[in-house]
């Protein structure tokens, strides 16, 4: 099974100029299991993006570990597939050029390239822009490609930082859904990072909620709405009374956080 | 072509300026039903409001060359052809009278006399202030005092009317009347007076190395002409006339054995070497001042009055006799007109150093002539031409002497006989020198080529090697801070101040001008390869690593195009600094190319060659630049929008 592991997961970052050390992330431990989708929320601070560096291999953790599928992560990778806030495209590049860009860099079979590109412009909804400049296209475009260069990958963990927080409130519902739909069609092992309590419930089978200084895993939630979301409209869903329900908690909770860091500051 | 034009430029001016004054016209009545007979959709402030506006750029263009037109006489020269033909006419009479009307009010303010009195006054005064602390003694500095007064006296003659010789006053008189003839003689007319054949055979103003033609060619040119031989024989007159006052003569002889005994006992008498020396110099001071006096060039002043008045008469005739043409001169010849000096006449003012648009024009296309033989090209090379070049000497250039002694084995020896036989190594040898014939192929040459060839080969290789520093720079921290410190000691100096150094040991050859380009370029293209590559998102780096992208790949697939827009622009400020500094390069030392041509133009004030050189430097920086914004927009239309 390639189940995403952290054990004991620390990271302490030190000033260089004034030696001041912040531990950004504490003995984190938990277990994702292959098709899970975990989103993570907390105050900013708090550690989330150091996670996911973590995981995708850009830092390396001060003590503990991050496995996949038993196999030590030191390293980025293939089977780790990223998306940024910003897409990150290579605006040189067209669509297709951006979406195969990890298969070129493989020197895959040309026709095989062409053929998947043409088949996850399609499920992200972008067929017909292959040849358009990335440049030119919304931001909401912009991240369909992102979703799409990091899926052509065929990668077993999906990680996402804080993929929607720059679109407009309609394009981030529509992006939401799109997100849902591919995490059933293919079973991907999703990381999703916001800072959205909305987006965390609507999208989260799991949630943890991340409490700063020490970053660590303050609560974590099993959530029933992104099952539902498959099938029902999330705009539905947010007027459920138990979606109300753990949204106040949680917005209290970090809330509570926030004022805490304040108060200390 | 270039002959008819060349003789034709008058013609060509007025064509061009009649058109431009048209186009002007038309522009500014478009642009003015354009901006105020249309309403405006933006307010002030908007940018919008800056784009469009054609038409103004076609009355800037056109008042810019009417304005060269007119400060060059081009306009004068087209529609007047005959005026400065004239002009110097009038400067040949102001030549003939400057001797005069510098001694009198009329030309100086104040009459010589007058300054001269002045001057020798201050200047006793002063002497005579030195004599109390002076090496004389008591007795001599009595007899010095003597002297003084007796050389005020000397003015104090000659300032009176009446102790001016009999004979004086009759040269004046006479002096009054040749002035006077000379008024008669411009008021006379110009009825009769035809050029002669001669001078209508001059060349046309402007056409050849002398500007203007000096022989007269219209009526009121004759007439000014013949005034002006009577100005200078009156002329000569007056430098004849001096005031030896009989009533002076005494004291001048009184004044010149004085000095004599003085001198004497300066010879004779023992001091020591500083009191000597004193005394020496303030006899002769005294002696100088004596001199002038003795010389006669102090009139009374009313003695002059007649002469002054004459030379009045003169001015009045002179603008009567002028007419309109006055008023033409002063309306389209701005500056002070021509001055003749000794043999020509010549234009001063804006003129002098601003040659006409259609002098430049034709200098140009003589310039641009290829052939060399009919007087085209400059010092035996043509502007921009082509050639046949042996292949073998390109080959020899790029391919270093050294592979032929890397060959294994020895050169070839002659033999006993006297004869050589040439080996592998040998021919190897001659194919790294560009000994051996390889065919030709038309090349381009001549003194634009060499310029534009020197920065490119500059350019290529600060590219070629600039960049790939530049790009690991901004990756690597060996890189960066490895090479660091070469870059930043070596850039900020001028590349000029690097000019004498690199010129002196490389010699005037090509070698040390595309050197001293290309370490202008390298440094460029290194800093800003770094910034490109230094500049790229963290996440389009982390994003490609996720991709499964090796280093090499990253390097190349995304941090060469994210720098690729620093890049560009790099190229086009260091082709920029590149085609000015190789100007200054050619002008220090070179036996080609458009700065040579410059400099060697300067050094015999050749103003037109001087602004065709600075016009051809400056369209070929331009279209360079044209040319890279053109290659920016299409290669990195991304640019600004990521």
């Amino acid at each position: 099974m390639t189940d995403l592991v952290c054990e004991d997961l620390s990271m302490t970052f030190v000033n260089p100029s004034t030696g001041f050390e912040v531990e950004a992330l504490k003995d984190i431990n938990f277990t994702l299991k292959k098709g899970e989708l975990l989103t993570v929320l907390g105050p900013s601070g708090c550690g989330k993006t150091t996670l996911l560096n973590m995981i995708a291999g850009f830092l390396r953790p001060t003590s503990g570990k991050a496995s996949l599928g038993g196999r030590m992560i030191d390293a980025p990778g293939v089977e780790r597939g990223m998306v940024f806030q910003q897409g990150a495209l290579f605006e040189w590049l067209t669509v297709s050029k951006n979406v195969d860009f990890g298969l070129r860099m493989k020197k895959a079979d040309p026709e095989k390239i062409k053929k998947l590109v043409e088949k996850w412009l399609d499920i992200v909804g972008l067929q017909g822009f292959g040849d358009t400049p990335t440049y030119q296209l919304s931001g909401g475009m912009q991240q369909r490609v992102a979703l799409a260069r990091c899926l052509v990958n065929d990668p077993s963990v999906i990680l996402m930082d804080e993929p929607l927080g720059a679109l407009d409130a309609l394009t981030r519902e529509k992006m939401q859904s799109l997100i849902l739909t591919l995490w059933k069609e293919t079973g991907k092992t999703i990381l999703f990072i916001t800072h959205s309590v909305e987006e965390a419930l609507l999208l989260g089978e799991r949630l943890f909620v991340m409490a700063p200084r020490p970053g660590r895993i303050y609560k974590e939630y099993h959530l029933p709405f992104a099952e539902r979301g498959l099938s029902e409209s999330l705009r539905d869903i947010k007027q459920d009374v138990v979606f109300t329900e753990v949204r106040e908690e949680i917005l209290t909770m970090i809330w509570d956080m926030e004022e805490e860091i304040m108060g200390r500051g | 072509m270039v002959d008819w034009f060349s003789d034709n430029r008058g013609l060509v001016a007025a064509l061009m300026i009649f058109s431009l004054v048209v186009l002007f016209m038309w522009a500014l009545f478009v642009g003015w039903r354009d901006t105020v007979l249309t309403s405006k959709n933006q307010v002030f402030g908007d940018p919008q409001r800056t784009s469009g506006g054609w038409y103004w750029t076609i009355c800037g263009a056109s008042t810019l060359m009417l304005v060269w037109f007119y400060f060059s006489w081009g306009i004068g020269r087209a529609y007047m052809p005959s005026a400065a033909n004239d002009m110097c006419q009038v400067a040949k009479l102001d030549e003939a009278l400057s001797p005069i009307k510098a001694a009198l009010p009329g030309g100086a303010r104040y009459y010589k006399s007058t300054l001269l009195v002045a001057r020798n006054t201050a200047q006793l005064n002063s002497i005579q202030k030195e004599l109390l602390s002076s090496a004389f003694s008591q007795a001599e500095q009595k007899l010095l005092n003597e002297l003084i007064e007796k050389i005020r006296s000397l003015m104090v003659i000659s300032s009176n009317p009446k102790n001016l010789s009999v004979e004086t006053i009759e040269k004046i008189d006479k002096l009054v009347l040749k002035l006077d003839a000379v008024s008669a003689e411009l008021l006379s007319g110009t009825q009769g007076l035809t050029p002669t054949a001669i001078a209508l055979a001059q060349p046309k103003w402007g056409t050849t190395h002398v500007e203007i033609p000096i022989a007269p060619i219209t009526p009121l040119g004759i007439l000014f002409d013949k005034g002006s031989v009577l100005a200078s024989k009156a002329a000569s007159l007056f430098q004849t006339i001096k005031n030896h006052a009989p009533a002076s003569k005494v004291v001048i002889e009184e004044l010149k054995s004085d000095i004599t005994v003085l001198k004497n006992a300066n010879e004779i008498g023992e001091f020591n070497g500083g009191i000597k020396a004193q005394r020496v110099a303030y006899v002769k001071s005294l002696e100088r001042i004596f001199r002038r006096l003795d010389d006669g060039t102090i009139f009374p002043a009313n003695s002059l009055e007649g002469i002054n008045a004459a030379i009045a008469r003169l001015d009045g005739a002179r603008e009567i006799a002028q007419g309109n043409f006055q008023l033409m001169q002063a309306l389209f010849f701005p500056g002070p007109g021509v001055v003749k000096s000794r043999t020509q006449c010549s234009e001063q003012g804006s003129a002098r150093w601003l040659p006409k648009p259609t002098d430049v024009i034709a200098t140009f296309l003589k310039l641009a002539n290829p052939d060399i033989n009919s007087g085209g090209g400059y010092k035996g090379v043509p502007l921009l031409w082509w050639e046949w070049k042996p292949i073998a000497g390109f080959v020899g250039f790029f391919v270093p002497n050294w592979i032929a002694d890397f060959w294994p084995g020895d050169y070839a020896r002659h033999r006993v006989d006297g004869s050589i036989e040439l080996n592998l190594k040998d021919k190897i040898l001659q194919f790294a020198t560009g000994k051996i014939h390889l065919g030709s192929v038309p090349a381009l040459h001549g003194h634009l080529w060499d310029s534009v060839f020197r920065v490119l080969v500059a350019m290529i290789l600060g590219v070629v090697l600039g960049v790939p520093l530049g790009l690991f720079m901004g990756v690597s921290r060996f890189f960066k801070s490895f090479f660091d410190p070469l870059i930043e000691i070596y850039r900020p100096v001028p590349p000029l101040a690097w000019a004498p150094l690199i010129l002196t040991i490389f010699g005037i050859t090509d070698d040390g001008k595309v050197f001293l380009l290309f370490m202008v370029a390298f440094a460029i293209m290194v800093i800003s390869a770094r910034t490109g590559a230094s500049g790229t998102q963290l996440s389009k780096i982390r994003a490609s690593h996720s991709l499964g992208a090796s280093d090499r790949q990253i390097m190349w697939n995304v941090i060469f195009p994210n720098a690729l827009p620093e890049i560009l622009t790099g190229i086009r400020i260091a082709i920029g600094v590149c085609w000015g500094t190789l100007v200054a390069a050619e002008i220090l030392a070179g036996t080609t190319g458009v700065g040579f041509i410059e400099n060697i133009a300067r050094t015999v004030s050749d103003y037109e060659l001087i602004w065709v050189t600075i016009l051809i430097m400056g369209i070929l920086g331009l279209l360079f630049d044209v040319f890279m914004r053109l290659l920016i927009k299409r290669t990195i239309p991304w640019r600004g929008q990521g």
